[in-house]
């Protein structure tokens, strides 16, 4: 249609990248072959999750070759089309939902690590969980759980999008409560839950805000509705959205992601989510879960970025957002005793580096961070539950049941040795690659604040994670590594099955564990080669394969999304930000990605970064051994020394005291108030104002009383049994178990919500 | 005729079944105020059949009809049962559901 | 034009009157044979708006059928057939503010959206033909659901109402 199209190749596919939609359906269909036939099966289902997820891997990988061949077909800065297809799902009015499948370089490395790191989880759930009383069950919402994240990566619209991030939050609470019989466990599926549902509010609203938005565009240049991702990529970079509307919606997009993928201040269901078995938490917090919601903002990101005008200002709610999560999150681990949490709080301070590099503009960068970080945080996490299960008796303590353990677990030290230099980003293993990248790109586009809190990042996670090392490791074993037993089973003996071999002495794993550990830190050590900024552009595969491409597009008629795409080429000038597309704002034809500059790889700036990281696990280190093998005097107990340090240790040993805040203050501040409505409709509305009265007062008194005297100044902190109860109490007069009641409460909040549209559209 | 008239009295007419419903206390009494809120219901797809010319409206109010006779049937049967057992229809002391 | 207008406004006061008498009377005989009333007014609103099958459906099921169980119902519970002064909840008055409330957001909103929007008067009238090509037609699978919603209905009631 285009004269220009002669300059362009036909761009290559296959029959992988057509079918990439059997990717998340294979585990789909499996999950229902588990749930009705899993347990007359021979292994009670789990060959069916683990076959699953092998096809999808291998579905995943042949997608991949196919994309690479793809790009090489490409001509220089052609823009390499997402491979799309739709279908109808249905019609109502004039709106039409569509689900379909979108390939493109972000999609298919997501969906390469994911269908991996599953497969490797599954593998060693074999072993790990081996005659646990829901075996089937584990399996079944393990396979549906990367079923929903493999849906989502490949969604070509948002209601696609929008399922799978309910199906993974529906199955993290399934495994997170997978003991359930402990409270513990439940209390903190719950957890989860709600928090992720309050950031998942914020998703809705903006999808359908999107929706709303953009849809009269999207189908009068592209032909697609408001619900297709690349409508909204080319709509939100087309110069046309109102900036207010579309800063709205980043920020309620954005909510969600806090809360998925646990940035502060939502970040407080991460930890307690340790509760479940550990193969769950390795894939919830390497490559599935909380990385949904930096795929969310990757995946969206010319809303957010045309919304926070990134690389316009000095910093925006993202980086803010993520800076202050690398920091605090990092100073949280090290009070944590028990590993996992310590590992938790890492991923949750990795995920602030990725939120902080969308943020800050450097989009390759963070999408190459979840690529490396899956791998070798998986590998720490496998690594923990190899040393719980092998080791330490089922504990997850370091001070207590750990220490000494690296000759007695060659292979498991080795893989965590591996994995922590990675983390810590240190030269060759892959961590330096991505998070390097991320500091530099951030620092090149003008945002040196943030970069600075990066580089305090990158140093206080070299110090944690030597302090972990150290305590489980090195020094003299303790507890149950020292072959004790104690009586007494903490939270994950709640199943049975481990009694067997629960007497044995520490030894190293079997090969199912094992086996994936060695293959994860292989990768931990070597993946970060594949985008190797250092070694110049040859190296740089990932940005090639991944990045889209900034170009304007001509799309060639309305009804033909996929079917590309004759372009012309704008040359951007260097540095030159006033359209997010690297030239003016399109006036024909549109463009589905921003222009991004990439930071210029110096040794001088990486040799800073390498010195700091060392330097903090010198310190570390130098610091452990003096606290946890010599007990000097000077270091032991100096927090409850010093007043300043002993505050310190407490607001983290509280975790800012944000759960504190939220059970307390937030919920009875909510139900403060519908309590004392609900006593007010008990207590004959115009029969006694007096009685009303002297009743709110002395409610209000007894919660000052509690709350504020009882509390604050006699300092004792939140004891959540009794404020689950105190909460229970106050809503109890609502409950009343009156028919015509509810029918009141149910017709008056019907009449205010109609009231409310009908003010909003006059 | 105005449209508006119909909708009006539909309206009207689904109010005062709501206030029934909050404020009766006899069960057959609550029964009765749904049927009011129903056949304000059934009105607008009446009126709206003959503004819009079609029988889509016409098709449903018998199918609304159909369905409240249905609940009747089940709602005495059920106020019956809750009488038997408990010598009362007062929804105030079936309290069960009180938390 | 005219008399219709004068029928609906007589009608339309009858059955508001008769609809609050439903909700406020003391007496469930009463409320019953009000209700009556109204569902006569209603069909008789059916017939102004040229729907004479569904109105002679209302008189049928409701004044006929629904209007019975009702009165059994009164009956067999042994509800007093005279006045009863505890027919009201503690808190009826909240009823008050939430339909005023409710009615006033309707209005605004109807009044905003069909202004002084008048009835089409060409002649063209729904036979009762078209209505039956309709349920038998395009709407056949919805018939069949409610066929059995019928059925489990009868066979609820009566195990529910059973002695045993």
């Amino acid at each position: 249609m285009i004269a220009a199209s002669e300059a362009l190749n036909q761009l290559s596919s296959g029959w992988f990248l057509d079918h990439a939609y059997l990717i998340p359906i294979v585990p789909a269909v499996c999950f229902f072959i588990i749930i009705l036939f899993g347990k007359r099966l021979p292994m009670k289902g789990s060959e069916v999750g683990v076959l699953s997820m092998v096809a999808s891997l291998v579905l995943a990988g042949g997608t991949a070759m196919q994309w690479i061949d793809r790009v090489n077909s490409a001509s220089e800065g052609q823009f390499i089309s997402p491979v799309v297809h739709t279908w109808n799902w249905w019609q109502i009015g004039g709106m039409k939902f569509t689900i379909g499948q979108s390939i493109d370089g972000l999609a298919v490395i997501v969906l390469v690590v994911v269908a991996f790191i599953s497969t490797l989880v599954q593998i060693y759930s074999l072993e790990y969980l081996r005659g646990d009383r829901r075996y089937t069950h584990f399996f079944a919402a393990l396979t549906l759980f990367s079923a929903g994240m493999l849906a989502m990566v490949i969604a070509e619209d948002t209601i696609l999008l929008l399922l799978g991030w309910e199906i993974m939050g529906l199955c993290s609470f399934m495994l997170i409560g997978h003991w359930w019989e402990d409270g513990a466990n439940s209390r903190a599926a719950l957890k989860a839950f709600f928090t992720v549902r309050t950031g998942d509010m914020g998703l809705l609203v903006g999808i359908s805000m999107l929706y709303f938005a953009s849809n009269d565009w999207t189908t009068e240049n592209l032909g697609v509705s408001g619900f297709s991702i690349r409508g909204i990529s080319a709509w939100a970079l087309s110069g046309e959205p109102n900036s207010t509307v579309i800063l709205v919606v980043s920020i309620a997009l954005f909510i969600a992601a806090i809360g998925k993928s646990g940035q502060f201040p939502l970040h407080t269901w991460l930890p307690d989510a340790m509760a479940g078995p550990t193969p769950v938490s390795s894939l919830l917090h390497s490559s599935t879960m909380v990385v949904a919601g930096v795929f969310l903002v990757s995946r969206l990101y010319p809303v957010f970025f045309t919304g926070f005008d990134i690389l316009g200002t000095g910093g925006n709610f993202i980086t803010i957002i993520g800076g202050i999560t690398i920091v605090i999150a990092a100073a949280l681990a090290f009070v944590q005793n028990d590993i996992k949490k310590v590992l938790a709080y890492s991923t949750v301070s990795q995920l602030g580096y990725m939120m902080l590099g969308l943020g800050a503009g450097a989009w390759l960068p963070a999408v190459f961070h979840i690529f490396t970080h899956a791998f070798f945080k998986a590998c720490l996490f496998l690594g923990a539950g190899s040393i719980s299960h092998s080791a330490s008796h089922h504990s997850f303590d370091m001070k207590k049941d750990m220490g000494g353990l690296r000759k007695v677990m060659p292979i498991t030290f080795t893989t965590w040795i591996i994995s922590t230099l990675a983390l810590c980003g240190v030269f060759p293993f892959s961590g330096f690659f991505s998070k390097d990248e991320i500091i530099d790109n951030v620092g090149n586009n003008g945002y040196n604040t943030f970069m600075i809190i990066g580089l305090i990042g990158a140093f206080m996670t070299a110090a944690y994670m030597t302090r972990a090392t150290y305590l489980t490791f090195f020094g003299t074993a303790r507890g149950a590594s020292a072959g004790e037993h104690h009586d007494e089973h903490d939270a994950h003996d709640a199943h049975d099955s481990h009694d067997s071999h629960a007497a044995a002495s520490p030894h190293e794993s079997g090969l199912l564990i094992t086996v994936p550990l060695m293959i994860l830190a292989v990768l931990a050590l070597s993946s970060g080669f594949l985008n190797a900024t250092p070694f110049g552009e040859k190296w740089e595969l990932i940005k090639k394969w991944v990045e889209p491409s900034s170009a304007v597009v001509m799309e060639t008629a309305p009804g033909g999304p996929g079917h590309s795409a004759a372009l012309s080429l704008p040359k951007a000038e260097e540095g030159h930000h006033e359209s997010p597309c690297g030239s003016e704002t399109p006036e024909e034809g549109v463009c589905y990605a921003p222009q991004l500059q990439h930071a210029k790889f110096k040794w001088s700036k990486a040799a800073i970064s390498l010195g700091i990281v060392f330097f903090g696990m010198l310190s570390s280190w130098f610091v452990c051994v003096a606290l946890y093998t010599k007990k000097d005097k000077r270091l032991v107990g100096l927090t409850q020394r010093n007043g300043a340090l002993r505050a310190g240790y407490k607001l983290l040993d509280n975790k800012y005291y944000l759960d504190t805040l939220y059970e307390n203050v937030i919920v009875k501040a909510i139900a403060g108030p519908i309590a004392a409505g609900a006593y007010w409709f008990n207590n004959n509305i115009l029969d006694g104002i007096l009685h009303l009265v002297a009743r709110v007062s002395r409610t209000v008194s007894g919660w000052v009383y509690r709350n504020i005297d009882q509390r604050v100044v006699d300092g004792t902190v939140n004891n959540s049994g009794r404020a689950t109860r105190g909460v229970g109490g106050i809503l109890q007069p609502v409950q009343s178990g009156k028919v015509s009641q509810y029918g009141a409460l149910l017709f008056s909040a019907a009449a205010v919500a109609a009231l409310v549209l009908v003010i909003i559209n006059s | 005729m105005l449209v508006n008239q119909f909708l009006l009295l539909a309206a009207v007419l689904f109010c005062i079944g709501v206030y029934g419903v909050i404020a009766r206390k006899n069960a057959v009494l609550v029964l009765m105020s749904i049927e009011l809120i129903l056949n304000a219901v059934n009105l607008n797809f009446i009126a709206f059949a003959l503004r819009n010319g079609s029988t889509d409206g016409h098709t449903f109010a018998l199918y609304v009809i159909a369905i409240a006779a249905a609940e009747v049937g089940v709602g005495l049967g059920l106020v019956l049962l809750v009488y038997r057992n408990r010598k009362t229809i007062s929804l105030d002391d079936l309290s069960e559901m009180k938390g | 034009m005219i008399a219709q207008n004068i029928g609906f406004a007589i009608i339309a006061a009858v059955m508001i009157i008769a609809a609050v008498r439903v909700v406020t009377t003391s007496n469930v005989v009463h409320a019953a044979l009000w209700l009556v009333v109204v569902l006569s007014g209603v069909a008789a609103q059916y017939i102004l708006l040229a729907a004479e099958f569904v109105a002679v459906t209302q008189v049928l099921v409701y004044i006929g059928a629904v209007m019975v169980l009702f009165l059994f119902g009164t009956m067999l519970t042994r509800s007093r057939i005279g006045r009863d002064s505890g027919l009201n909840n503690t808190y009826w008055k909240l009823g008050i503010p939430v339909a005023l409330v409710l009615f006033a957001a309707m209005a605004v909103a109807l009044v905003n959206s069909f202004g002084d929007e008048r009835m089409p008067t060409d002649d063209n009238i729904v036979s009762t033909q078209q209505v039956s090509d309709q349920i038998f037609g395009p709407y056949l699978l919805p018939f069949w659901a409610l066929s059995f919603v019928l059925l489990a209905a009868v066979i609820g009631a009566i195990v529910l109402a059973r002695k045993d």
